[in-house]
C-alpha cells in the first residue's frame, strides 16, 4: 500500500461521496459546493497524474469562476430554498438508479477499463541549458515534463502542430459566447 | 516505481460519469442538471489525462484545455437562457418547461 495509492484512495473516496452528496441533495447551493469539492479533487488527481497546468486551470477556470456563475445565477433566481423545486416521485428515481447501474456495467464491458497498468515513463532529464534556450523541437516526453506549461505553450503555439488553428477557434469561440450570454440575459434586446 | 495503475482512474471517471448521469435523470432544478453534465464532463477530462499519462503524450491534456474553454463558454450561453426562461415563466422546474414555444 504506497502512500500514492492511500492518497488516491482517499481523494477518490471524497470525489465520489461528494458527488453523491451532489446529486442527492435539493438545495441547490450545497449541490454547487458540492461540486466545487469534486472539482478540487479531480485537480489533485490531474496533479497526481502530471498535468500541473491543466490542475492550476482546472481550479482558477472551473472552480474558480464556473461555479461562481452557477451561485451568482442561482442567487439571482432566488433558488436557495430547500422547498422550492419538489423532487420528482414515483417510478422516476428508482429507474434512474437502475439504469446508471446498467449503464456503470456497460463500461466495466470495456477490456481495457480493468486492466491497464501505468507505464513507466523516462526518466527525468533535465534538458541542458543551451538547448532549452534555442527550442528547436517539442520538449521530449519524460515523466517530469509532460504536463508542464512549456510542454502546452510549445503544443499550442507551434504552427506545425495541429493545436493552434483550434487555440485560436477556441478564442473566437468565447467572444461567441461572451455575446450570446449577454444577449439572452438582456431585458430587451 | 509504479504508481497509481491507469485503471483506477479509468474506473473512478466511469463512476463519476454515471453519477453525472443519473443526476441528470433524477433533478427538476436546470441549473442542478447543467451542474450533473460539467461533472460529466469533468470525468471525461480525467481519462483523457489519465490515457494521456499512460501513452506518454501530451495530446490527452491539449484536449482537456480546448474541452475546458468550450465548457466554460457552454456555461456561460445556457446559465443565460436559464436566466431569460426565468424571467418569461417565473419557474423553472423543468417538467413546466415542456414547449417549445412559450
Amino acid at each position: 500500500m504506497t502512500p500514492k495509492l492511500i492518497v488516491f484512495a482517499i481523494l477518490a473516496f471524497v470525489s465520489v461521496v461528494s458527488a453523491v452528496w451532489m446529486i442527492s441533495t435539493r438545495n441547490p447551493v450545497r449541490s454547487a459546493l458540492f461540486l466545487v469539492v469534486t472539482f478540487l479533487t479531480m485537480a489533485v488527481f490531474y496533479l497526481t497524474l502530471g498535468a500541473q497546468f491543466i490542475a492550476a486551470v482546472q481550479v482558477i477556470v472551473y472552480a474558480g469562476a464556473i461555479m461562481v456563475l452557477f451561485l451568482f445565477v442561482i442567487m439571482l433566481l432566488n433558488l436557495g430554498a430547500p422547498q422550492a423545486l419538489r423532487e420528482p416521485g414515483g417510478l422516476q428515481r428508482p429507474a434512474a438508479i437502475l439504469l446508471g447501474a446498467v449503464f456503470l456495467g456497460a463500461l466495466f464491458l470495456s477490456p481495457t477499463l480493468l486492466s491497464m497498468t501505468s507505464k513507466p515513463l523516462a526518466p527525468d532529464d533535465y534538458p541542458q541549458t543551451a538547448a532549452a534556450a534555442t527550442m528547436q523541437g517539442p520538449p521530449s516526453p519524460t515523466a517530469a515534463n509532460i504536463g508542464t506549461v512549456e510542454t502546452i505553450g510549445y503544443n499550442l503555439f507551434s504552427p506545425s502542430l495541429p493545436w493552434l488553428f483550434p487555440f485560436e477557434a477556441t478564442s473566437v469561440l468565447l467572444l461567441v459566447a461572451v455575446v450570446g450570454a449577454i444577449i439572452m440575459a438582456k431585458r430587451q434586446v | 516505481m509504479a504508481g497509481v495503475p491507469v485503471s483506477y482512474y479509468l474506473v473512478l471517471s466511469a463512476i463519476l460519469f454515471t453519477i453525472g448521469v443519473i443526476g441528470v435523470l433524477i433533478k427538476r432544478n436546470p441549473i442542478v442538471i447543467f451542474m450533473c453534465v460539467e461533472l460529466m464532463l469533468n470525468a471525461a477530462n480525467l481519462t483523457f489525462i489519465a490515457l494521456g499519462r499512460h501513452f506518454g503524450q501530451v495530446n490527452g491534456q491539449m484536449y482537456v484545455i480546448f474541452a475546458l474553454a468550450v465548457a466554460a463558454a457552454e456555461v456561460a450561453v445556457g446559465l443565460g437562457i436559464i436566466v431569460a426562461i426565468f424571467r418569461t415563466k417565473e419557474t423553472i422546474d423543468i417538467d413546466e418547461i415542456n414547449l417549445l414555444k412559450m
